[in-house]
């Protein structure tokens, strides 16, 4: 530790401001980004666990023909909450959850620019869950699948609620992620340290930077899409309503424009992450950083013009069609790049085979077969064959799986170190690794047979005679491997927290600005905000000395005049400090505005439309009390 | 009357690589040509890891290395741009011979998709049955296909790609199968809580035989044989069968149940799910809940004597 980081002899107003209030109210009023992404990290955890219980039935059932393990509508619902919990529960807010923690570590700041924001999003994430789940306990789960095609889930055929516990709950949770996605976007912009140019924030940065961008423009087609479905059910209209004029594949139009972008909303993060962990275990700079962070964009951009190749068996006519296709063709260019960028970088320095640097091996290992299968589901005669058969669900866990899990266990064993201070244990984890890795092959890799062979998804049950047997259960059979390896990791995230080596404030030689703080981070992360002026800040000199220059705003973020929280805004591109923000150092009124909400949820759900009137209007008062009231200073 | 063959069970799905007509045949040339050359490159960038991990620097860069950077212009640049237009320009040939609208003569069919069983009509020929399409060998076929309530797909692997059965659209698949045999069809998007068990099969037959198969279906339904037999229809009507099975000139039935006209020929019930046999049609009147929640048959309590009676009736319907 340098000077800059050692605090005052007089009072302690930085620390005494950055507090958290202890007891319940200290835990329901807290903002502090930490607090609240490890918030987001154990409630995604939490999902992933009940989507892999799913899952783990679901193989169960599958695993011989004719199972009688499970009826046909238990294995439906099951298999619409488990890509409903992994793709809105799971994969988009623990990426954004890692990003909440970490980037304002990386980019050298002390918070979120929103707190409240961030607290309110993780409130309505859990509620908007809650209410999902709460559908099992009333015996209306849903059951349309997690992409809900109409006129299935339309008022005719689905005229329980389930659909509408799907709807309301998974329009919840997209709230959240928009609102976690516009902090982080204006996080990246104008937090960055002093001196980061936009040319030198971490990769990581760029990715959640495309990441935001696409699910402020991605995830908003969804909630209209939703509430215009909810309004199908609800008031009679007729929007997908093919026999009242209407058109049920306006739907799918939506949910895809929605739907497409979403993968790789998924994606991206993972891609930042592993662009994070190779350098650090690779012993050298990144190769090629722009081009990394230029395809990250162009990954961005043409995720939007792809969306109809999920519709190519739709009937739509073949030049459309071919449009999607050489679309879809283009989006392996830039992820060949980065592939190539990694491998570049491994073979430029000296690898460290750690855990984290395993994960993230195997994921490129993944990864591109997943990329492989992309390319044959892009082409349209291909996909006419393999289009809702087993080889997509393959296709799409090689891509999911690899794209996100692998890089998001490969953080685990990163920054864990970071957030609890201790080491996980390594040769554990190595094990932990290859049952993963060896689990997760075993189960999917047959499943492109069964899908060659000719099996639909989503069917409950499958006659002997279809010679699907076999595949289906060393899948079955790979999925308990995989589920062994993900509880040793889990046993060792739990055991480390206590018993683990201390990891001090840089086990791994970290690049980033986040090994520069103590581990765990003080609730203000960096008493003195380094000034930056490189890529790679802690590898530029050897202890990491920051420019500091005292005597300016410098002085008075160390040691603030009075106890506020203080952070430096800076310019967009070249990071010149600009004002000091001073933020929220507590509040109730995100916990009030989500109860709010929610009660209109639930009023709207049965159907007393009072109830939901009054949650609406507290929504509004909460609203206008947000803005009137700061708690700025204790 | 000649020997009926027996009832079979449906037959396995064909695999798409194992193709009986040139839509899939094509497809199938495809997929072969995909699997090798993805295969290939995933291949190599797996190879070229593993020499990344084993490569040792003699120090730690300071600056970045010409070569890598050659590295990523090459194996992230040019070669998917080399690629991936191939890929493409291959593709869309077999698209567009794919999706080639049938020539003129081809044979006509309807399919209406149901929760969860298939209608299907030879309008040329004028007869409805269900859950069996049968098809001269070597000759087009134009299958229009729409659905009467949510969204199907029909699927027979060796045979063509999917196509969707969309409400409120007609969409038209065109194929062709060169091998006579049974084909097992399926639905492939969807479509509610049977959708595992909503399957058909496909009868792939030489023209004569065919054409003397059409002609069955056809002629009106078979007259009872059998005082037995009498008695069924009577119990068929007074049960409420014919409220929504139609059986040519016997009930009107409704739109969203199979015609029984002929059913005795079908080699399957359930929509492919139970060989047409006397043990599982009888299952299947008493207890079609049991046998596939969620369809819309409701179950019946006929006495023994009246279910006997009914299912002489019913094997009587060629």
């Amino acid at each position: 530790m340098t000077a800059l980081q050692d605090p005052p002899a007089t009072e302690d107003r930085l620390a005494a401001s950055w507090a958290t209030q202890p007891g319940a109210a200290g835990w329901f009023t807290a903002l502090n980004h930490k607090q609240v992404a490890q918030r987001f990290l154990v409630t995604a955890f939490v999902f992933f666990g009940l989507g892999g219980i799913q899952s783990v039935l679901m193989r169960w059932q599958l695993g011989s023909a004719e199972s009688t393990f499970l009826d046909a509508q238990t294995y439906n619902e099951l298999f619409t909450m488990h890509g409903t919990t992994m793709m809105f529960l799971f994969a988009v807010p623990v990426g954004e959850a890692f990003a909440m923690y970490f980037l304002p570590l990386m980019l050298g700041t002390r918070d979120l620019p929103f707190p409240r924001l961030t607290a309110f999003g993780w409130y309505i994430y859990v509620l908007g869950g809650v209410f999902l789940y709460s559908s099992f306990l009333f015996g209306q789960v849903p059951d349309g699948g997690w992409f809900a095609y109409t006129p299935l889930t339309g008022p005719e055929y689905s005229p329980s609620s389930s659909i509408d516990f799907w709807l309301l709950g998974v329009t919840f949770v997209e709230i959240a992620t928009i609102a976690g996605a516009i902090e982080l976007v204006v996080l990246i912009l104008r937090y960055r340290a002093p001196g980061m140019k936009i040319s030198q924030m971490p990769l990581l940065a760029w990715n959640v930077l495309v990441t935001g961008i696409a699910v402020i423009f991605a995830f908003p087609p969804l909630v209209v899409a939703s509430v215009l479905l909810e309004l199908d059910r609800k008031i009679g209209t007729h929007f997908y309503d093919p026999a009242a004029g209407g058109e049920s594949l306006l739907w799918q139009h939506l949910f895809w424009f929605f739907g497409h972008p979403e993968v790789y909303i998924i994606l991206l993060p993972g891609l930042g992450i592993v662009s994070t962990i190779v350098p650090v275990f690779a012993r050298s700079r990144i190769v090629g950083y722009s081009l990394i962070a230029v395809s990250t964009v162009a990954i961005g951009i043409l995720s939007f013009g792809v969306w109809v190749h999920h519709m190519f068996t739709t009937g739509i006519p073949q030049l459309g069609l071919a449009f999607f296709s050489v679309a879809s063709l283009f989006i392996p260019i830039p992820s060949a790049i980065q592939i190539s960028a990694w491998i570049a970088t491994i073979w430029q320095g000296r690898a460290v085979w750690k855990t984290p640097m395993m994960y993230v091996v195997g994921f490129i290992v993944i990864f591109v077969l997943g990329g492989v299968t992309g390319v044959m589901v892009a082409s349209v005669p291909f996909d006419t064959q393999a289009h809702d058969s087993y080889f997509v669900v393959a296709h799409f866990h090689y891509v999911l799986i690899g794209g996100i899990l692998f890089p998001v266990l490969a953080a685990i064993h990163f920054w864990m170190p970071k957030i609890s201070g201790r080491m996980l244990d390594e040769r554990l984890g190595t094990i932990a690794f290859w049952l993963t890795f060896i689990g997760f092959n075993v189960t999917f890799f047959p499943l492109h047979i069964t899908g060659l062979q000719g099996m639909p998804r989503r069917v409950y049950t499958y006659a002997e005679s279809t010679g699907w047997e076999l595949t289906q259960a060393i899948a079955t059979w790979g999925t308990v491997v995989l589920t062994l390896g993900l509880l040793m990791t889990l046993g060792n995230v739990v055991h480390s927290a206590r018993y683990g080596e201390r990891a001090g404030a840089d086990p791994w030689g970290g690049e980033t600005l986040d090994w520069y703080a103590t581990s765990p981070p003080p609730a203000y992360n960096f008493r003195g905000i380094p000034e930056i002026a490189s890529r790679s800040p802690l590898w530029d000199t050897r202890p990491f000395r920051p420019r500091y220059d005292p005597a300016t705003w410098q002085d008075e973020l160390r040691e603030p005049r009075a106890p506020v929280r203080q952070v430096v805004l800076t310019s967009v591109l070249d990071a010149v400090p600009e004002e000091l923000v001073t933020l929220p150092q507590k509040s109730w009124w995100p916990l009030v505005m989500a109860v709010a909400l929610t009660v209109a949820l639930i009023g709207t759900m049965i159907d007393v439309y009072p109830l939901a009137l009054t949650g609406v209007l507290a929504a509004v008062v909460t609203g206008v009390a947000w803005i009137w009231d700061r708690q700025d200073q204790r | 009357m000649p020997a009926e063959p027996a009832p079979v069970a449906a037959p396995a799905p064909g695999s798409v690589l194992d193709p009986v007509g040139p839509e899939a045949a094509q497809i199938a040339g495809l997929t072969w040509f995909m699997v090798v050359l993805g295969g290939l490159l995933w291949l190599a960038t797996v190879v070229f890891l593993v020499l990344a991990l084993r490569h040792r620097a003699r120090r730690e860069p300071r600056a970045n290395d010409g070569g890598a950077k050659a590295f990523i212009a090459v194996w992230g640049v040019v070669v998917p741009v080399v690629v991936l237009p191939i890929v493409f320009g291959y593709s869309l040939l077999v698209g567009v011979d794919t999706s080639r609208p049938a020539p003129s003569g081809a044979l006509t069919i309807e399919v209406v998709g149901h929760q969860f069983w298939w209608e299907v009509r030879y309008p040329e020929a004028g007869v409805v049955t269900a859950n069996e399409v049968h098809v001269p060998v070597g000759r087009p076929v134009r299958l229009e296909m729409t659905s009467a309530d949510v969204i199907h797909s029909l699927w027979v692997p060796p045979v063509a790609g999917k196509l969707d059965l969309f409400p409120g659209h007609t969409n038209v698949l065109s194929l062709q199968v060169d091998e006579a045999g049974r084909y097992l069809g399926e639905c492939a998007e969807f479509c509610g809580i049977q959708h595992a068990r909503m399957q058909f099969v496909l009868v792939a037959q030489e023209e004569d035989e065919f054409t003397e198969h059409l002609r069955a279906l056809q002629a009106g339904p078979a007259e009872p044989g059998s005082d037995l037999a009498e008695a069924g229809r009577e119990v068929f009507l007074a049960a409420g069968c014919g409220q929504c099975h139609r059986i040519e000139d016997v009930s009107e039935g409704a739109d969203f149940a199979p015609d029984l006209t002929h059913l005795a020929t079908r080699d399957t019930i359930a929509a492919g799910m139970l060989e047409n046999t006397r043990g599982n049609l009888a299952g299947w009147i008493l207890d079609p809940q049991g046998l596939k929640s969620g369809v819309r048959m409701p179950p019946s309590n006929l006495e023994g004597e009246d279910l006997q009676a009914l299912l002489a009736y019913l094997e009587g319907l060629r």
